[in-house]
């Protein structure tokens, strides 16, 4: 599944690889590299070690109930349509994992962030965030977990995780966020 | 940083006398009256002569009087460069033929006097040439690093004594300061006069501040603060520094109005998801809760009289504007338009609603009788929210941000004529505008007191 923020990314990254082709100058075209006949693997010795080997934990691995571990494999973010706080189709599978993992670590404790894009009034948005930051919290509760787990917040407009005037940014800016409050290492 | 000594010292009193006309009594009057004409159609800008007053300040006292004239739209002062008569003082009357050779309506000198006791006097008359009658002759009183203010009360009785409407010089505008850019911004509640100088930050940047209003004491404001886990209302003392919290409710709450009469608060609570409108006794503490359905409820707004709120919901599916009685009785919606309605404020003078409107991808600053009708946008632009009433009820401050840009305070009239950035530039957003700092002298109308021009 991709979440709507990672396609817009790659399409981000597209749209500047076009745009880097489009400035380069003009050149032959390269030839496509051919893969070559593999080369039939053949064991070795192994030789003698050479070095210390120093332990460290990769970057990007979180380990099973951290922060880390929620945003990077559950997704701690829902995104949401223009002026409304009903819980995506695309959303559901998210919100539904992050109930099961909420159940499976169950002293975590969250806060559900209601946010709207820049496109309304201020208090207008305030409200329109606690209605998203509602329709997360109910979804998760009717999952399972327990209401007394989780906090709702609404900012509003105020706390956009997208710069920009345009419709990419205002998707982005338009989510509930699922903030682990505590119950979980980073 | 220790903004409110200097606040103290800005709130002082300024005390006022009312000045007999000028030694030489007028001679014959000439038809025509100088005074503005304030109508919706268009207008006539009175061309005023703003002499540069004698005295410690004097010259900068009268310029500040020339651009509160000047930026109200109703008053076209003429270049100094233009005038005769130079060496007018509080103990003549003006050579009048000199002044209405260059076109002058209305002519206002005056002079900063040091008293025995460290205050400064500032005396000034207002003359119409034309007729050769003194309009009004006063002098106001203040500590010496009051001069602005003095400068703003001279410019208040000049207006209401030349458009028949009460001034709003002598005002100040509370504010949210906004810094930083994109993803990392930062607001801090700030607070100006309505001129744009004299601005004070009242918080250092560690919530992020809202909707800021005033209530019918100029020394006291209501304001939201968002962190990152909890909403809170303040009540806050200008003089003192000092704020309080209205209380903690199991909801979050937001949009906080003072009633008119000072003792009560209308704001929205959000519990579950469901904004609704409720009313605290700020005396008693007690709350009421005033709407009572499943759709957004917010944006309170009295009217001057206190008996009622008009108020955004969505109850019908699109946000629209709604008026109540302060005890929630008789709902009903008003807003007639298409489009979603928002930010709702009533008028000091009772007669207009003011609010945002979005529709056809843009946003509005509009006026709308108090029952609804007569709709008519003032503003228009990307983006912007917010409005704002001086306390005439003339001019409404707002915010408006251009694409990708950052949040600017502009003012418009209730005719849409006047629109401007207002004198405040940096970035900055929910602008509310003060009563009235103190109340403006009484019998400075047509005929009374100082007066002498014929009826």
């Amino acid at each position: 599944m991709y979440s709507t923020r990672s396609i817009i990314r790659l399409s981000a990254v597209g749209v500047m690889v076009a745009a880097m082709a489009a400035c380069a100058p003009r050149q032959q075209p390269e030839p496509m590299p051919q893969p070559g006949p593999s080369q039939p693997s053949q064991p070795s010795q192994p030789g003698a070690p050479t070095g210390p080997v120093n332990p460290g934990t990769l970057p990007g691995t979180a380990a099973p109930g951290s922060v880390g571990d929620f945003r990077q494999n559950i997704g701690d973010r829902v995104y949401f349509d223009l002026d409304s706080y009903s819980v995506r189709a695309d959303a559901q599978p998210r919100l539904d994992a992050q109930a099961q993992w909420l159940n499976r670590y169950p002293n975590v404790r969250v806060r559900i962030e209601g946010n709207a894009d820049e496109r309304g009034t201020r208090e207008y948005n305030l409200a329109l965030g606690a209605r998203r930051a509602e329709a997360v919290r109910s979804h998760l509760v009717n999952r399972g977990v327990a209401a007394n787990r989780i906090d709702t917040i609404s900012y509003g407009k105020e706390r956009p995780i997208a710069q920009g005037s345009n419709e990419e940014a205002w998707a982005q800016n338009r989510n509930a966020h699922t903030a682990i409050v505590s119950g979980a290492p980073q | 940083m220790r903004p409110n000594k200097r606040l103290n010292a800005l709130i002082a009193g300024v005390a006022a006398i009312a000045l007999a006309p000028a030694a030489v009594t007028p001679v014959m009057a000439q038809s025509g009256s100088p005074e503005v004409e304030i109508t919706e159609g268009v207008l006539r800008p009175l061309q005023i002569a703003v002499a540069p007053f004698s005295g410690p300040n004097g010259a900068d006292i009268s310029g500040v009087i020339s651009s509160n004239l000047q930026r109200s739209g109703f008053f076209d002062p003429i270049d100094p460069n233009a005038f005769i008569q130079q060496d007018l003082n509080l103990s003549n009357q003006p050579d009048f033929p000199q002044w209405t050779r260059i076109g002058a309506q209305a002519v206002l000198y005056g002079s900063a006097t040091p008293q025995p006791d460290g205050r400064v006097q500032v005396g000034f008359r207002l003359y119409d040439p034309y007729r050769e009658c003194q309009l009004v002759g006063f002098a106001f009183t203040a500590t010496p690093d009051n001069w602005r203010r003095l400068a703003h009360k001279v410019s208040d009785v000049v207006y209401q004594r030349l458009t028949g409407e009460q001034g709003y010089f002598d005002t100040r505008v509370v504010f949210v300061s906004e810094s930083g850019t994109g993803l990392n911004r930062f607001s801090r509640l700030a607070v100006m006069d309505q001129d744009g100088f004299n601005p004070f930050f009242l918080t250092s940047g560690e919530e992020i501040i809202l909707t800021p209003r005033f209530s019918n004491n100029p020394n006291e404001i209501a304001y939201m603060a968002l962190g990152e886990d909890y909403s809170r209302i303040y009540i806050m003392n200008l003089q003192t520094g000092r704020r309080e919290s209205i209380g903690e409710f199991p909801g979050q709450v937001f949009a906080p109005r003072f009633s008119p009469d000072g003792t009560q608060i209308a704001f929205s609570i959000s519990v579950g998801g469901n904004s609704d409108i409720h009313i605290m006794n700020l005396r008693t503490r007690q709350t009421r809760r005033l709407t009572n359905d499943p759709g957004i409820d917010t944006s309170p707004s009295f009217s001057p009289d206190g008996n009622q709120l008009v108020f955004v919901s969505d109850r019908s599916g699109s946000a629209r504007l709604y008026t109540m009685r302060t005890d929630g009785s008789g709902q009903r919606p008003i807003s007639r338009g298409g489009g979603a309605y928002t930010a709702p404020s009533w008028s000091p003078r009772g007669d207009l609603i003011a609010f945002t409107k979005q529709q056809g991808g843009r946003f509005h600053i509009g006026v709308m009788d108090a029952s609804g009708g007569g709709e008519r946008l003032l503003s228009s632009s990307y983006f912007e929210e917010g409005p704002s009433w001086a306390p005439n009820g003339r001019y409404i401050m707002f915010a408006r941000q251009a694409p990708g840009g950052g949040s600017r305070l502009w003012t418009v009239d209730v005719t849409g004529r006047v629109v401007g950035q207002a004198s405040y530039s940096g970035m900055a957003g929910d602008p509310a505008w003060s009563p009235l700092l103190d109340p403006p002298p009484a019998n400075l109308g047509v005929g009374q007191a100082s007066d002498s021009c014929p009826g």
